[in-house]
């Protein structure tokens, strides 16, 4: 037989082998993303609602969801709301960008060096493990009343995250890959770069998840606690509309600041999503 | 027992260095009572460009012999020489990198070499080529079947361009007819390069199609019991009778050292009866 029919039979095998590929819609998948949280957020809505007509509190302690969100419109439509979301995200994404920095070498250089794993390992958990408003007044005497306060703390609580989320994604590189890569040629620092470091992907993005998490919570504990003058910002806003009784404008802002919080982590479920797929680590659909 | 293997070569020159030599190797894993001694004593040359097949039941040390030579383990005891040869590997299951493209993938063996970006694609192409895959250079790893990540596996060993090619059961996942034609390809880069090639296989018929020997490994310690010569002429098929006859004597050789070893009856080697459609 000749080779080049047997060649075309492999590939009508191979071709058989292969089922096509199917996804949905995007207008079914945005439906179907959509439905599940336009409920939850119904039902938060009527629980919230309930807990106002049961009148435990007055009004003007407890606002309710119409008064909220009335205010918040007004808000969403004055220069000043605009003026503090920009700052607090500037702060995000600075004190974010700096504890991955920080993370990423941290990271790399405990999961490389072992006398110095030995050293921070458990320092990095044990870090992670502190509530992150407890650095503050020692930020506050080291930086005084000044950004550079929030940026240590907020680096301060999401940098260990994300060097534990590299140092576990390298520690639990298969094997298998590793002698793999062996033998390839790679040793040491192409060995890293080439087959551990994108190897720990996955676990280095759960990382970045979670230190943004901390990022976050800090930033908010940060601006409750180190208001500076002329620097308007999202924590500011809450704790002046605690200062002056207001109900609706607190919320608001809680609801400003709890959205984001979700939009981010939405981000990073996309990104974790997207490399699955590529990997083909996806779950079965039930 | 393995002193006057390099003359029953197949025909090939003798006197000559061996690519590997393996003397007196033992491996031991583990520590104290819970230690196993996987190989016991092996000896075993191959010669350069000779092809040379390893037969033994499932957790004979097969595997572990082949790391041992690709040197990504250290031998308990004994001597290995490759003689600074280059050795390409490939493992037992696919070992691709997930997150890279089947070409990407192939791209990897040729890195190592310094190889321009346009050359390593131009090459990993002509890689894959040859083992049926040219369409399949875009897709990822997950998105083939099993036999397609072997052969994958394969054009990845074979793009490392070595002087000994170690293959761990690298056809176990494919079908008769896929079979046949790798076997035909992989004979011709063998020629072509003078390969030296250790084989690792479960499926005697194969043995007797590739190897110019087959090296019976016992169990539990590995040992080498025998070797058979296969002087059988190339091209050989698998479904001539001649390799028939030939497997079939090995095999009940195989049996007899399984029996004698008191395994599992199912974990003796299957004798090759083509599986195809
Ligand atoms: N890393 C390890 N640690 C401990 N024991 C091991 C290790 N690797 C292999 N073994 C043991 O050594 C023996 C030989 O294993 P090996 O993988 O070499 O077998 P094999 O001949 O390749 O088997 P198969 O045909 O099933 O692939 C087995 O009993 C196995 O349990
Ligand atoms: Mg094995």
């Amino acid at each position: 037989m000749a080779a080049d029919t047997h060649a075309r039979q492999i590939a009508g095998l191979d071709a058989l082998e292969l089922a096509p590929a199917r996804r949905a819609g995007l207008l079914t998948r945005a439906w179907a993303g959509t439905w599940p949280v336009a409920l939850a957020v119904a039902l938060v809505l009527a629980a919230w609602e309930l807990v106002v007509l049961a009148g435990w509190w007055p009004e003007y302690v407890f606002a309710g969801p119409l008064t909220t969100l009335t205010e918040l419109g007004h808000r969403l439509g004055e220069a000043e709301f605009y003026q503090a979301l920009t700052v607090t995200l500037r702060r995000a994404v600075v004190g974010f960008a700096l504890a991955i920095a920080v993370g990423l070498v941290v990271g790399a250089l405990v999961s490389r060096i072992r006398p110095l794993r030995r050293a921070v390992g458990s320092l990095i958990t044990g870090l992670q493990t502190m509530p992150s408003i407890a650095w503050f007044p020692l930020a506050i005497l080291l930086f005084g009343l000044s950004e550079s306060a929030i940026l240590f703390v907020v680096v301060l609580g999401a940098a260990p995250s994300v060097a534990n989320g590299l140092i576990a994604g390298v520690d639990y590189t298969p094997p298998i890959l590793l002698r793999a890569g062996h033998m390839l040629g790679f040793r040491r620092l192409t060995l890293y770069r080439h087959v551990i470091l994108p190897a720990s992907l996955p676990s280095f993005l759960a990382g970045l998840k979670q230190g943004w998490a901390f990022a976050w919570r800090s930033l908010m504990a940060g601006e409750l606690l180190v208001i500076i003058a002329n620097r308007p910002s999202l924590g500011e806003q809450l704790h002046f509309a605690r200062e002056l009784a207001d109900s609706p404008g607190l919320l608001a802002t809680m609801i400003v600041i709890l959205v984001i919080g979700i939009l981010v982590d939405r981000l990073f479920g996309l990104a974790d999503n997207a490399l699955r797929r590529r990997w083909g680590l996806h779950q079965v659909t039930a | 027992m393995t002193a006057p293997l390099t003359e029953q070569a197949g025909g090939r020159v003798d006197g000559q260095q061996p690519a590997v030599r393996l003397q007196a190797v033992s491996k031991t894993y583990g520590q104290g009572k819970a230690s196993l001694l996987a190989l016991d004593n092996v000896a075993l040359d191959v010669a350069p460009g000779e092809f040379v097949c390893l037969l033994g039941a499932s957790g004979c040390g097969k595997s572990t012999l082949l790391s041992l030579v690709a040197g990504l383990d250290a031998p308990s005891a004994g001597r290995i020489d490759v003689d600074r040869r280059r050795i390409a590997l490939m493992f037992q299951e696919p070992a691709l990198f997930p997150w890279l493209t089947v070409s990407a993938n192939v791209e990897m063996a040729l890195r190592a070499k310094g190889l321009g970006k346009r050359e390593r694609r131009a090459r990993a192409a002509e890689y894959l080529e040859i083992v049926h895959l040219g369409g399949f250079g875009r897709k990822r790893p997950h998105e083939l079947s099993g036999g397609m990540r072997q052969r994958v596996s394969l054009a990845r060993a074979l793009a490392q361009d070595a002087d000994v090619l170690l293959m761990d059961e690298p056809f176990g996942a494919l079908d008769a007819m896929t079979r046949d034609l790798l076997h035909d390809e992989l004979e011709r880069i063998w020629r072509e390069r003078d390969l030296a090639v250790l084989f690792v296989t479960h499926n005697v018929r194969e043995a007797v199609r590739l190897g110019d020997r087959v090296v019976l490994l016992s169990s539990r310690p590995g040992r080498v019991v025998e070797d058979f010569p296969v002087t059988l002429p190339r091209p050989r098929r698998t479904d001539s009778a001649e390799v028939a006859e030939q497997a079939g004597e090995i095999t009940q050789r195989l049996r007899a050292e399984v029996m004698r070893h008191g395994a599992a009856p199912n974990r003796v080697p299957q004798e090759a009866t083509p599986d195809g459609p």
